[in-house]
């Protein structure tokens, strides 16, 4: 295995820091790199001379929106400032490493983060959607964790889009290429289409891994004298942002004349390094472990420089090269996949290298730590850059940005849906009741997701114990007590359109709601922001406001934010995508063998509906049917979110629940016809107690959006212990029918009878009609 | 048939008692390689059988002393250049090649993966082509067993069908028709797709024997069906038992001790 640089002759007309300080009026590319002239003076100003061209690139890309989180750090720091004891109690490491830290108890420790690769994976699916797992489950392997599961919410243009197919196919096949290929099982996500993402698809990915407590890593290079190693795939041209603007660097016209801007994955190189650094953390081999996504070498030895108590000295010539063409700017920015850097203890070195050979991954040392605070890089000995790494990675521009209440919001809100043209002819006899519900589930939105989570391992590691369709995915994390963890995530664009205060909240609510209906406990929140263009002040309000409501929600909620990701310009021209925070709540289950799923299968079983409705189709997917977007959300009610959590945990618990499933998107009818056809199983159901208590008439009943809602499976032992439980917590519950396994149907009383047969093939249709 | 506990009884007999000491006696390997992803799977459901698992690295040169030994699924080097076509070249697998061939005729277990190195390495004939929908497919999937008298299907009865997990994207069995032929004419089609074939398998052919029966590969993942609420039955909740896959691994402990018997 080569350990040092094969040394090829580097005739690059190398622009040295010793040369930068000589020519300070030499031309640079910043605007083509995407810094603005007030920072790049900044630059100039921190150096106190121009940059040469590697410092360029790396100031570039690290003060990037994407690196830096120039426009929304000011309010993402509400999310540790609303931080109670309560969220303190379990957080072992919180916002600003890889990912956050949880403790599960009994020594375990569980960490999660939800990211984006939305650009990526509009230009090319495949590869955009297999690197965002490939990069996330990276970050979790940074902090010390074994990855145990991932998850992927989707958002793609409408259905029936010419280009919808293409994001579809791509990456639904590279989520699965990749993540089946790490041997990782897709225990969840979500499938949204509208047409506002048609030029803005959304493709976040979550991993979530565990780990003892003592086997917590951190990024950072402490300890003068330790060594600097990049291990994993070679560095290539691949991911490099506008660097063709660094050719101005090299005087050899035979390198190619452009970069793929988007990375390719190899998940093959990636399960090796999972295991690899799985057995580097098992022996104690490594100080301080960084992953290489965005802004790869840049990133990767900016911040453990600055995260560490030192400085770094790196011979950039050691990187071990695909294509040795490469500039130093461009090895600096590349973004090949599958890399990691490490420091390591000089006594470490042999068992480093090693646990590679085992594995047959290619590293390369690069240098090692120093004390000067300084991070200088060399090419071949001359230096190229030598820079604070504090104000590479950490002190980039921070912008306030200007922000409004839109102009429109006002007639949006203002546009309900009850009486609005598109409500003309709602559905209210029996036979018009069956047909809007099964339209309901056959909808883009409500139909059944297996074409894309069939082609997702859903076994693989043999501790999944919950997935897709049910509420949340649950994985065993200890084989010998049962402990697990629990995830969901959820985010709902049209609310957010509408409100985003409460849009993000009640994304949050869904979360924790179906989180708790699988009997866990939850304990942790990891958000991605997919917002448009910060620079229009609409949008920049939307987000200040999803931010604001997000973290007073947590407070209230009692669950900290552990991590997350923004992603912003995700709009075509000047029409932004929905707002759409993305929230991801992980909880705990003791023993996984008490989770709950979504379906009754027990016949003479009591259902029972939990809180109450009102007229509540603003935003809802009926609405949505029916063309209509306008009004308000629904009402948020924190309170009685964290109230239903616990009868739900507790019910679990104690055996007093065979089945549970939240009320969200479609209301009461697709939860219906969900927990029916989750095991085929009918039910018989009448809601006259529901209307009655409620004031509502049998179509709202049956398609309004009410929050703080869930459906449950009552064992005929448990009901007096359920309904007492109930009262005592002062929480509305009706028993609103029973299960009938013999029928085949679902019986609504109003509405003409379901067969679950038709149902089922109405749900199943109609993504395969689409993209088979 | 043995005496020995059937399906499902291994695990719930005490540690003490002395069938549970005579299964955890025998010894089974499980093979990594890299890009392997079911071996810890795989060793669990040796364990849950109530035998002793051993985990065996692809570069070993020895066996070391196991009775049996499981090919379990993945990609090993990433499929690249075609699903098993490296990993048959690696030092480990010629000692499992002569130990299968031996008199001793050492029990292998291919499981996906591990069904398609046993295939490149001839152990098996037939080949594995991509299934003819073109996409990755992960379902639960009822399997008859036609053959219940080699090493890893002695526990279930001819004709019983059982549903395993299924999940691959190389998964059409194809041989020419000579070959399927003779399979057939000899007994040696062990699993066959039932109700459904989900990848164009020739003759829903999901899995087949050597000749003395002790080299067996298959597409479906048994081992994936071995634990109460981790199995088909749990996650999909659409029949099945979440227990089915259980027996491959009792067939083989209960013929490794009753044969040492």
């Amino acid at each position: 295995m080569s350990t040092s640089a094969e040394t090829v002759s580097k005739k690059f007309n190398i622009d040295t820091v010793e040369n930068a300080a000589k020519t300070p009026d030499t031309e640079l590319p910043w605007a083509e790199l995407g810094l603005k002239q007030n920072e790049f003076d900044e630059v100039v100003k921190v150096l106190g001379r121009r940059p040469t061209g590697a410092e360029l690139a790396m100031y570039s890309v690290m003060w990037s929106e994407h690196c830096s989180y120039k426009s929304s750090k000011n309010h993402l720091r509400q999310f540790g400032e609303k931080v109670t004891d309560e969220m303190k109690k379990d957080m072992l490491v919180g916002i600003g490493e890889n990912a956050g830290v949880t403790n599960l108890g009994d020594g375990w420790a569980v960490t999660f983060k939800i990211e984006s690769h939305n650009s990526p994976s509009f230009v090319e699916p495949y590869q955009g959607a297999a690197t965002g797992i490939g990069g996330i489950v990276r970050d979790i392997i940074s902090m010390g964790a074994r990855p145990v599961a991932v998850m992927d919410p989707l958002r793609f243009g409408a259905i029936d889009h010419p280009d919808t197919a293409r994001v579809m196919h791509g990456a639904v096949a590279g989520i699965g290429g990749y993540g089946n290929s790490l041997g990782l099982p897709n225990i969840g996500g979500e499938m949204v289409f509208d047409s506002v993402y048609q030029g803005n698809p959304l493709v976040n990915a979550l991993a979530v891994g565990v780990m003892r407590h003592e086997d917590i890593r951190l990024a950072n290079a402490s300890g003068k004298g330790n060594r600097v190693v990049l291990f994993g795939a070679r560095t290539g041209g691949d991911g490099i942002g506008g660097a063709s603007v660094l050719a101005s660097e090299s005087f050899d016209d035979t390198k190619p004349s452009k970069r793929p801007a988007v990375q390719v994955g190899d998940p093959f190189a990636e399960k090796v390094l999972i295991e690899c650094c799985l057995e580097l953390f098992k022996g104690s081999l490594v100080e301080g472990i960084q992953d290489l996504g965005a802004a790869g070498i840049s990133c990767a030895t900016s911040e453990l420089a600055s995260n560490g108590d030192g400085g770094m000295e790196v011979e950039l010539t050691s990187v071990l090269l695909r294509d040795p063409t490469l500039t130093p700017g461009e090895i600096l920015m590349s973004e090949s996949q599958e890399r990691m850097m490490a420091v390591v203890t000089p006594e470490n070195v042999a068992a480093f290298e090693a646990v590679m050979d085992k594995w047959a991954v290619e590293y390369s040392w690069l240098g090692e730590v120093t004390d000067t605070g300084r991070l200088i890089i060399t090419w071949d000995g001359e230096v190229i850059v030598d820079v604070d790494p504090r104000t590479v990675a950490h002190d980039g521009p921070v912008y306030d940005r200007p922000y409004a209440r839109p102009e429109w919001q006002d007639g949006v809100q203002a546009d309900a849906f009850t009486g609005s043209v598109q409500d003309a002819g709602r559905p209210a006899a029996p036979a018009e009741l069956a047909a809007a519900i099964t339209e309901l589930v056959a909808s883009p939105n409500m139909c059944d997701k297996s074409w894309i989570t069939n082609q997702y391992d859903r076994y693989v590691g043999g501790n999944t114990a919950m997935a897709f369709p049910d509420d949340a995915g649950v994985v065993r994390v200890d084989e010998e007590t049962g402990l697990g963890v629990a995830l969901a995530t959820d985010a709902n664009g049209r609310y957010t359109y509408l409100d985003p205060y409460q849009g993000a909240q009640l994304a949050l609510a869904e979360a924790y709601r179906n989180v708790a209906t699988s009997g866990a406990v939850p304990m942790a929140v990891s958000d991605c922001l997919n917002f448009g263009s910060p620079e229009d002040p609409d949008v920049m309000w939307q987000l200040a406001e999803a931010i604001r409501g997000l973290s007073d929600a947590c407070m209230v909620l009692g669950i900290p934010v552990t991590g997350g990701n923004v992603s912003l310009y995700n709009q075509t021209g000047s029409t932004p995508i929905h707002p759409s925070p993305v929230v991801a709540v992980l909880g705990k289950l003791d023993d996984v063998a008490r989770r709950t799923p979504s379906g009754w299968r027990e016949d003479g079983q009591a259902i029972y509906l939990l809180g109450t409705t009102a007229a509540e189709l603003d935003g809802s997917e009926w609405s949505n049917l029916r063309g209509h977007l306008g009004g308000l959300p629904p009402k948020v009610d924190l309170a009685a979110e964290r109230a239903l959590g616990e009868i739900l945990i507790n019910a679990s618990r104690d055996g007093m629940v065979d089945s549970a499933h939240d009320l969200s998107e479609g209301g009461l009818a697709a939860a219906l016809v969900e927990s029916s056809l989750r095991y085929g199983v009918g039910a018989r159901i009448a809601l006259q107690d529901v209307l009655d208590r409620d004031g509502v008439d049998l179509f709202t009943a049956l398609f309004s959006e009410s929050q703080g809602r869930a459906i449950v499976g009552v064992p005929r032992s448990e009901e007096v212990r359920f309904k007492d439980m109930c009262t005592a917590r002062g929480f509305a519950h009706i028993r609103i029918g029973v299960v009938d396994a013999a029928s085949g149907n679902l019986e609504i009383n109003g509405v003409e009878p379901l067969s679950l047969e038709e149902l089922r093939e109405a749900h199943e249709a109609t993504l395969p009609k689409y993209f088979d | 048939m043995t005496e020995l506990p059937l399906i499902g009884d291994a695990v719930a007999v005490g540690a003490d008692a002395p069938d549970a000491r005579r299964l955890a006696g025998a010894r089974i390997g499980v093979v990594t390689f890299p890009g392997t992803l079911d071996d810890r799977d795989a060793a669990r459901a040796v364990s849950l059988a109530g035998g002793t698992p051993v985990a065996l690295w692809h570069a070993d040169s020895t066996l070391g002393d196991v009775d049996a030994v499981v090919i379990p699924g993945g990609f090993s080097y990433g499929d690249y250049l075609r699903a098993g076509a490296i990993a048959r070249f690696a030092p480990l697998m010629s000692k499992i090649i002569d130990a299968a061939n031996s008199d001793a005729k050492l029990p292998v277990l291919g499981i996906c993966n591990g069904f398609q190195i046993l295939t490149e390495s001839h152990l098996l004939p037939g080949s594995m082509i991509k299934n003819d929908h073109l996409k990755f497919m992960c379902r639960d999937q009822v399997l008859r067993v036609e053959n219940s008298s080699t090493a890893w299907t002695l526990d279930y009865a001819e004709g019983q069908e059982i549903t395993v997990p299924l999940k691959n994207q190389d998964g059409q069995y194809i041989a020419d028709e000579k070959t399927l032929d003779a399979l057939e004419a000899e007994g040696r089609v062990v699993f066959r797709y039932v109700g459904f074939n989900p990848n164009g398998s020739r003759r829903d052919i999901a899995g087949i024997s050597n000749d003395a029966g002790n080299v067996v590969g298959l597409m479906p993942h048994p081992e994936h069906a071995v634990e109460v609420g981790f199995g088909p039955e749990s996650l999909d909740g659409i029949g099945g038992s979440d227990t089915d896959g259980l027996g491959f691994f009792t067939s083989v402990l209960n013929k490794i001790v009753g044969g040492a018997k």
